[in-house]
């Protein structure tokens, strides 16, 4: 089936392997630096280019191509690590708060309101400041502030598809409530949480530049990509280059998750199978 | 005047021109009611859509003329088009509710049509308006222009519409299903003010359905289609009488028709030439001899003073009243019978239906199923019983899980009762695929790969998966096609035979119910005004309001004169 799709879509093959590469650099960055991606460059500070430096230098000369590879680990763990634990506990929270009793209902999703009405940035502030900075608390912080994203899209979808017959149905057969949430209700909600997915894993990658540009997210010297984007900023006017590339590739890969996201739903759903 | 010369239409497609209509003819003359029917795939909406110039993107006509009063509509431009549409030709269609624009009041709706086309002046039209709604016999036509389409019933809404199509003088109706969805009582009000309407503006009426019924009420001609073909012209009296195509034929004779008791019902098949012919199967006989019913044997299920209330409040402010959707009702089902149960939307059978399924839960009486009262059982003490009772819905398109297949929906019951292993489920869901006439490849298909009668026979399928004592057909046959109909209730009475199944059987459709019942509950704002069986309700109504609720059928053959005294 996906096979199928691969060959009928290149849109969705490129993506594939795009993300493919992404994830090989993210095992592999390490190796896979031209150069030390530590080693300061006092006198070639903010270079374009060159035969040296494929990409160029940063503000302390260290080379731009080492930092943006390595930087790929740091990325994709925040931002797939917050994406699953947003999707996995704001999905279920969404459908209880759908399906649950009214009172349960009632408390999650006034919650869940509650929580929504803060800006994520300033929940992360708060949060980052009493853990210590790093990827695994980076990547629990974000995921728990888009738990509500996830909850409402699972919440508005499970209210959807609570008022179709089959459910109906199920409970005349007397399907436990375990079977219906996951027969029944999961896989007719799978095609907004997809879309919310890849929209979260590009959230994420965002929200942690924001939080690494603060200072809370990825230590320096250690890089991501939000950190040396939010780095970059100060340094447009002399070297434009150092923020056009980890924001290519931040947009790319997001591009790239959204491309696939989009065709694996189509997939996943028997109607637009085609035959 | 409307004619419709050597119309094709065909879909554009990945594997080419796929042809949908083909040398379509007919006349229209001015003042005259042309039926249009046949079974839904046949073509009839796509012609109606084609007429109107409304056909979709993916649609192109790929010979014909559609003559309006001597202009080629096909070779008109948008804007010219437009111009003629409301003004020559008018459409009324199948949904009142949705095509009324929920944000406007139905009045502004009417005045708005009246002046797109007739700048006389608000306040004119606002009149004028007003004396359209007095014509198509709205009660209280004041309240009725203030009203939001929500306010107002199907049928009210249904009038709105007409009085649109007629506000500016058509000289074309197009009536695409005009009252599929509406009840017989209004079915029968809205065809006889079209039909009185039309007498009065003197517009040539094309009116599409399903239902020979309706079309034997009104229309003068009719023009049977069948997959995209003409197969019969004729006037309204000689179609009925002796129809000339074998198709025609076979549709007329698929309708149950009141009064006239048949076992099986005949069924539209094509033979191995492409010839259509109906053919009256046998009733299936059970290889064991049936056990014979005894008088006194225990009901399978017996309701007493069962009563299901909702609380409403009138106006925000005001204390909740009680409504009763189900008003104490008693009704006792003899095992291997069917209680047909009907009434008009809103009455609440499909309340009771629930209630009875445990669905909903019952606000007082007693709900004895095999002489055990499941009316207050928590839910696991009631799982045993959810064995035993099992459900069909209405709509086939809702009531299967659109992400599991054919074999998956099946095994459902078994698999959440748990009942044998993998592979004898498998094999009980082969047994009951073929059962229903289903192909066994079906199985590793889904639900939306099928038309509307198989998905019906997917789900009767998998309520008899448990091999369940009682089967709640709530509507089970009303989306469906007539000639789809018979198969699916010959289906269920072959069924009966052979799994000894007892039906609870609710429909609004009174001939159906005649034909598969034995006893026959019919029910009125909740409450079971009258019950018994079958051949005595339908003879010798005693009750005012099932008498109304007969003689609205539209029926074909017997005169209304006769099927009085019959």
């Amino acid at each position: 089936m996906i096979l199928a799709a691969i060959r009928s879509q290149p849109a969705f093959l490129a993506g594939i392997i795009f993300i493919g590469l992404v994830i090989f650099i993210g095992i592999f960055g390490s190796w896979l630096a031209p150069q030390d991606p530590f080693l300061l460059h006092p006198d070639k500070v903010n270079q374009a280019g060159s035969a040296a430096h494929w990409l160029g230098t940063d503000e302390f000369g260290r080379d731009l191509l080492s930092r943006l590879l390595i930087g790929v680990q740091p990325t994709l763990m925040v931002a797939i690590g917050a994406t699953a634990i947003a999707g996995f506990f704001g999905t279920f929270v969404g459908i209880a708060g759908a399906y649950g009793r009214p009172l349960a209902s009632f408390l999650i999703m006034r919650g869940i309101d509650v929580m929504l009405s803060f800006p994520p940035i300033l929940l992360a502030l708060l949060a980052v400041g009493f853990w210590e900075s790093g990827v695994l608390s980076l990547a629990v912080v974000i995921g728990v502030l888009y738990i509500p994203h996830f909850a409402r899209v699972a919440h508005a979808a499970t209210l959807q598809v609570t008022r179709m017959e089959f459910m109906e149905a199920e409970r005349a057969m007397g399907a436990s409530t375990w079977r219906v949430v996951f027969t029944a209700i999961l896989p007719n909600i799978l095609s907004p949480l997809v879309v919310q997915a890849t929209l979260t894993v590009a959230a994420a990658i965002l929200l942690e530049s924001g939080l690494s540009f603060l200072g809370l997210g990825i230590v320096p010297p250690e890089p991501s990509w939000g950190q040396m984007i939010g780095t970059a900023r100060g340094y447009l006017g002399q070297n434009p280059m150092y923020v056009i590339w980890p924001s290519l590739l931040l947009a790319l890969t997001v591009l790239a998750i959204n491309v696939v996201g989009d065709r694996l739903r189509d997939i996943l759903d028997p109607r637009l199978r085609e035959e | 005047m409307l004619e419709v010369k050597n119309l094709s239409i065909g879909f554009r497609t990945h594997a080419g021109l796929k042809s949908a209509v083909r040398n379509i003819d007919f006349t229209v003359r001015p003042g005259e009611i042309v039926g249009l029917v046949g079974e839904s795939g046949s073509g009839k909406t796509i012609t109606s859509l084609g007429v109107m110039g409304l056909l979709p993107p993916n649609a192109v006509v790929t010979g014909g003329e559609v003559l309006v009063d001597g202009v080629d509509i096909l070779k008109l431009s948008a804007a010219e088009l437009r111009k003629l549409r409301g003004r020559h030709v008018a459409m009324v269609f199948q949904d009142p509710m949705a095509s009324l624009d929920p944000i406007f009041t139905c009045g502004d709706q009417i005045v708005e049509a009246i002046l797109l086309h007739e700048p006389i002046g608000r306040a004119n039209a606002c009149k004028k308006a007003r004396e359209l709604l007095e014509k198509v016999r709205i009660p209280d036509p004041d309240r009725a222009m203030r009203s939001y389409p929500h306010e107002l019933s199907g049928g009210q809404c249904q009038r709105i519409m007409i009085a649109m199509a007629v506000a500016c003088k058509p000289r074309i109706i197009i009536a695409d299903e005009p009252t599929t969805a509406l009840d017989v009582t209004v079915q029968k009000q809205v065809l006889e003010l079209l039909r009185a309407l039309n007498k009065e503006v003197g517009a040539a009426v094309l009116l599409i359905t399903h239902d020979l019924g309706v079309i034997y009420e009104v229309a003068d001609r009719v023009v049977v289609m069948y997959a995209g073909n003409k197969m019969e012209e004729a006037t309204t009296a000689d179609l009925f009488a002796a129809p000339q195509n074998d198709y025609s034929r076979a549709l007329i004779d698929s309708m149950p028709s009141p009064g006239k008791y048949e076992d099986r019902l005949p069924v539209i098949e094509r033979d191995a030439d492409g010839n259509i012919r109906s053919v009256r199967p046998e009733p299936k006989v059970k290889a064991s001899p049936v056990p014979v019913a005894i008088k006194d044997e225990t009901p399978i299920l017996e309701l007493r003073d069962l009563c299901k209330s909702y609380w409403v409040k009138p106006s925000p402010l005001s204390t909740p009243v009680e409504m009763r959707a189900v008003d104490q009702v008693s009704l006792t089902i003899a095992p291997r019978t069917t209680l047909g149960l009907v009434g008009e939307s809103g009455c609440g059978k499909s309340t009771l239906s629930r209630v009875v399924m445990r669905l909903l839960e019952p606000s007082a009486g007693q709900i004895l199923f095999k002489g055990k009262d499941i009316a207050k059982l928590p839910e696991s003490q009631m799982r045993p019983f959810r064995r035993e009772l099992a459900m069909v819905f209405q709509n086939p398109y809702g009531s299967l899980n659109p992400r599991h297949s054919v074999a998956d929906l099946v095994e459902a019951p078994m698999a959440i009762f748990s009942d044998g292993d993998s592979a004898s489920r498998q094999e009980r869901v082969r047994t009951l695929i073929e059962a229903v006439g289903l192909p066994t490849t079906a199985a590793q298909k889904y639900p939306h790969e099928f038309s509307g009668g198989q998905r019906q026979r997917i789900a009767i399928a998998r309520a008899l998966a448990l091999k369940p004592s009682l089967v709640i057909c709530d509507e089970a046959v009303s989306a469906l096609d007539v000639s789809v109909q018979a198969q699916v209730l010959n289906l269920l009475k072959d069924l009966q035979a052979e799994f000894d199944l007892t039906y609870l059987f609710i429909s609004h459709d009174l001939s159906v119910v005649e034909h598969v019942s034995d006893t026959v509950a019919v029910m009125q704002k909740g409450k079971v005004v009258e019950c018994g069986t079958a051949s005595a309700i339908f003879s010798n109504p005693q009750e005012p309001y099932t008498r109304m609720l007969l003689e609205a059928v539209p029926t074909i053959g017997t005169p209304r004169c006769e099927k009085e005294g019959a």
